[in-house]
């Protein structure tokens, strides 16, 4: 890669990186291109092994002038990983194995027939799709933070400024005030993807009415919300478009230092991020003096060491100093004193990643999309029991009912939808009376849950919705800092008196005992996480009296879920004796009766029997029993 | 236990690697706990005479986050994914399985050193869900009866 040391190298780069990008997509000179997935999902399913495979083939059969091969990032359609997508034709193969690409090559690369098996079934028309923008899961889907996911090659600058990576950049730099910059942000009605949904431009315009002597902008990647996974996947598939996110709020607000907090759990996102770094350095683009504007801007990394309340700022801040992550009292806020007591915004991954295509695209372009309040796009990662897991990004103001059953193809095996978790541990749940809310920031809080991350668990009639509080406190318990005694003792009692409820000695009192407990920590606390810690027990037992009451009053768990509140049985008129589930039971806690086999006549065989003080509520009977005679109660 | 003079002369010079950087215990911590396993003591006083920070300090931070650890880890670290989306898919059962198969509490280490089981939350592999890993290997949609072949894999090796 050459040095890009002025506007004019970077003009030019652009045109013949953008050209040969382009030819490489439209299959120029004859040549076609394969990607395939290098996300986590895809790569825990093998798919460096497959692209290992593939170029081996590729070699074998003399193609290697004919056919490129590179990894990119996540498609975010991660339930049907691994992908392998063929360009010009825009073929996208689905649950690709490595035996599958033999096939690929001889059928696809030197025959020309798409092997129809690798496509992508509608469930419901049963169709099968050929290209990616036909299946129902991409149709609604507009790609803004995610863009070039799924498209370049992470790993390598030259694809980055094939496809608008730097635009924005050189327009900053060269074209615009910093000032212009906030007021552009501003514009656009950009608020920050972490979950606060502060207005990003408001945050840079604080730091930069400061006056001081170094100014530092900070990147939280440390996304701790369970379930949730964009800024994992941002990093992984485009981290160029962050680091460039990074730069233009850098010259915006007087920062010449920029720090990425990213969470160790992500060791493909760190390497990628750390190459990206390396390579923006070696070309001029991060450094002294950038692009001759006199422009300096150094990024450097750190990573998490497993603490969620470190995705609160000030926190983070701390956990960069090296000291333990608990939360600073806010004011004075970091845009005024944040690290190492200087001028500091600290940003979302996804935020940064939207701000180049605010630059580049204009303002007023990105706010025509979504709400009045909420302008823009939303990565939501989608996750639970919905038949289409993964990653998407929609105009904000997108119905639940869209997100949940057009684009996430509703819930497997036909269960019923029970509701959907929105802004992880601090957030709430919401209902099928939810489903035709517009969601933006607003409305979610008007719900009583929030935006958060963007984090979206759907739960359906199997799951308790007092153990999932259960679960959820347990999370907070272990998470709080220890800083302030509400959340740190509150949170325990809470998880106590709960655990209760789920184990059957809880009664009424013990409901609005933690009703009130739960208003002690919110208003005691000095973080958000103590502020929300109660969130998941009070959206609960406002959107499902009837399991709380359930669990209090009659000793029963409606979902079968709670392990104290149900018993597994062996139904008489299924039972065939056949002993499996005596030959499974980890705890030798079922037996042949008395009873003889009814279902047909099988001479010495018994109906078997529970004996419930000792089982431990394992299911393993259940899961083994081949007659379906055994179920919960 | 007594640290080998290797070890300490190691730590010393990953303390040397980033004294140009600001406030680089975390840098330190990370990198000795990735190295050798865990941070005891010992290693902690080292870190502490060449940074400059009391011992006390570099403790609190140690104890604070759960990725790092006074006690040493076995062999195969399997961590079991209790994010919500593998939560909502009964992960919690295939822990409870690795539990009682192994013998030994969530956090804990078997006597013979090879297995510590530990609940990890979200490892963003949702749509692996139930997802857990052994020493970063991603296993994806585990149920409870696959733990016994998992346990098994790693045994093999040990034969």
């Amino acid at each position: 890669m050459e040095r890009i040391t002025s506007k004019e190298v970077l003009s030019t780069c652009i045109d013949k990186y953008t050209k040969e990008f382009e030819g490489k997509i439209k299959g120029e000179g004859g040549k076609r291109a394969i990607v395939v997935c290098g996300g986590t999902g895809c790569l825990a399913n093998d798919s460096a092994a497959i692209q290992e495979e593939l170029e081996k083939l590729i070699k074998e059969h003399g193609l290697q002038d004919k056919v490129t091969i590179n990894h990119v990032g996540c498609f975010g359609f991660c339930s049907q990983g691994p992908f392998v997508k063929i360009f010009p034709e825009d073929t996208l193969y689905r649950g690709v194995t490595v035996k599958d690409c033999k096939q690929i090559v001889e059928d696809d690369l030197l025959g020309g027939k798409i092997c129809e098996n690798l496509l992508y079934v509608d469930p419901t028309t049963h169709e099968k799709v050929v290209r990616q923008d036909d299946i129902n899961f991409y149709k609604k889907q507009v790609r803004v933070a995610l863009h070039g996911c799924s498209l370049i090659n992470p790993d390598l600058l030259e694809e980055s400024l094939g496809l608008d990576g730097f635009k924005a950049l050189k327009k900053v730099l060269t074209e615009m005030t910093p000032q212009q910059v906030i007021d552009e942000v501003i514009a656009s009605g950009l608020r920050g993807r972490g979950g606060g949904g502060f207005p990003t431009g408001r945050k840079w315009q604080f730091a930069a009415n400061v006056q001081a002597d170094q100014k530092y902008v900070v990147c939280n990647g440390d996304e701790g919300d369970p379930g949730a996974f964009m800024d994992r996947s941002i990093l992984e598939g485009n981290p160029f478009q962050v680091i460039e996110g990074m730069m233009i709020a850098g010259y915006a607000y007087g920062a010449s230092e920029g720090y990425f907090y990213v969470r160790a759990e992500y060791p493909i996102a760190v390497e990628r991020l750390q190459h990206a770094i390396k390579d923006m350095e070696e070309a001029g683009l991060l450094g002294d003096n950038i692009l001759g504007t006199g422009f300096s801007f150094r990024a450097h990394l750190r990573l998490g060491a497993g603490a969620f309340v470190c995705g609160e700022e000030t926190a983070l801040l701390n956990s960069i100093e090296g000291k333990r992550g608990m939360p600073r009292p806010r004011p004075p806020f970091p845009a005024i004193k944040g690290l190492w007591g200087k001028p500091t915004c600290v940003n979302n991954v996804e935020t940064l990643a939207t701000v180049p295509y605010i630059l580049r695209v204009g303002a007023a372009e990105f706010a025509k999309m979504g709400t009045e309040g909420s302008k823009g796009t939303k990565v939501f990662a989608l996750g639970g029991k919905i038949n289409n897991v993964g990653l998407v990004e929609v105009p904000m103001g997108t119905t639940l009912r869209t997100l949940i059953y057009e684009i996430g193809g509703g819930i497997p095996g036909g269960k019923a939808f029970k509701a959907i978790q929105t802004g992880g541990p601090s957030g709430g749940c919401l209902t099928e009376k939810d489903l035709d809310t517009p969601i933006d920031y607003d409305t979610l809080v008007a719900r009583g849950s929030m935006m958060g991350s963007g984090g979206a668990i759907v739960m359906d009639e199997d799951n308790c919705m007092v153990d999932v509080a259960h679960f959820y406190m347990d999370f907070i318990c272990s998470e709080s800092c220890g800083k302030c005694s509400p959340c740190r003792i509150g949170t325990k009692r809470l998880y106590e008196m709960l655990t209760d409820v789920v184990e059957g000695r809880g009664t009424e009192k013990t409901l609005s005992d933690m009703k009130e407990l739960a208003n002690v920590i919110k208003a005691g606390s000095l973080c958000a996480l103590g502020q929300t810690a109660a969130n998941p027990i009070l959206s609960t037992m406002n959107s499902f009296p009837e399991e709380y009451a359930a669990h209090v009053n009659e000793k029963k768990c409606p979902a079968h879920v709670c392990k104290g509140l149900m018993q597994y049985l062996i139904d008489p008129a299924k039972c065939m004796g056949c002993t499996l589930c005596a030959r499974n039971c980890p705890v030798s806690c079922i037996a042949a009766g008395t009873e003889p086999v009814t279902v047909r006549p099988l001479p010495n065989k018994f109906v078997h029997v529970i004996d419930q003080s000792k089982c431990i509520k394992c299911g393993t009977c259940m899961s083994n029993c081949h007659f379906g005679a055994i179920h919960k109660d | 236990m007594a640290i080998r003079p290797e070890v300490v002369a190691d730590v010393k010079s990953i303390c040397a690697s980033v004294k140009n950087e600001p406030s680089p215990l975390m840098i330190v911590l990370s990198t000795v706990q990735k190295k050798y396993g865990y941070i005891p003591l010992e290693l902690q006083e080292v870190i502490s005479a060449e940074m400059g920070i009391p011992v006390a300090e570099i403790y609190g931070v140690v104890t604070f986050y759960s990725f790092f650890s006074l006690e040493p880890k076995g062999k195969y670290v399997v961590g079991i994914c209790l994010g919500t989306a593998c939560y909502v898919k009964n992960s919690q059962a295939v822990i409870d399985k690795f539990q009682t198969l192994l013998g030994v509490k969530e956090g804990e280490t078997t006597p013979d050193g090879l297995f510590t089981v530990e609940a990890v939350r979200c490892m963003g592999a949702c749509a692996l869900a139930p997802a857990m890993s052994v020493n970063g290997k991603v296993y994806s949609k585990v149920t409870p009866n696959d733990v016994d072949k998992i346990i098994a894999e790693y045994k093999s090796l040990e034969a």
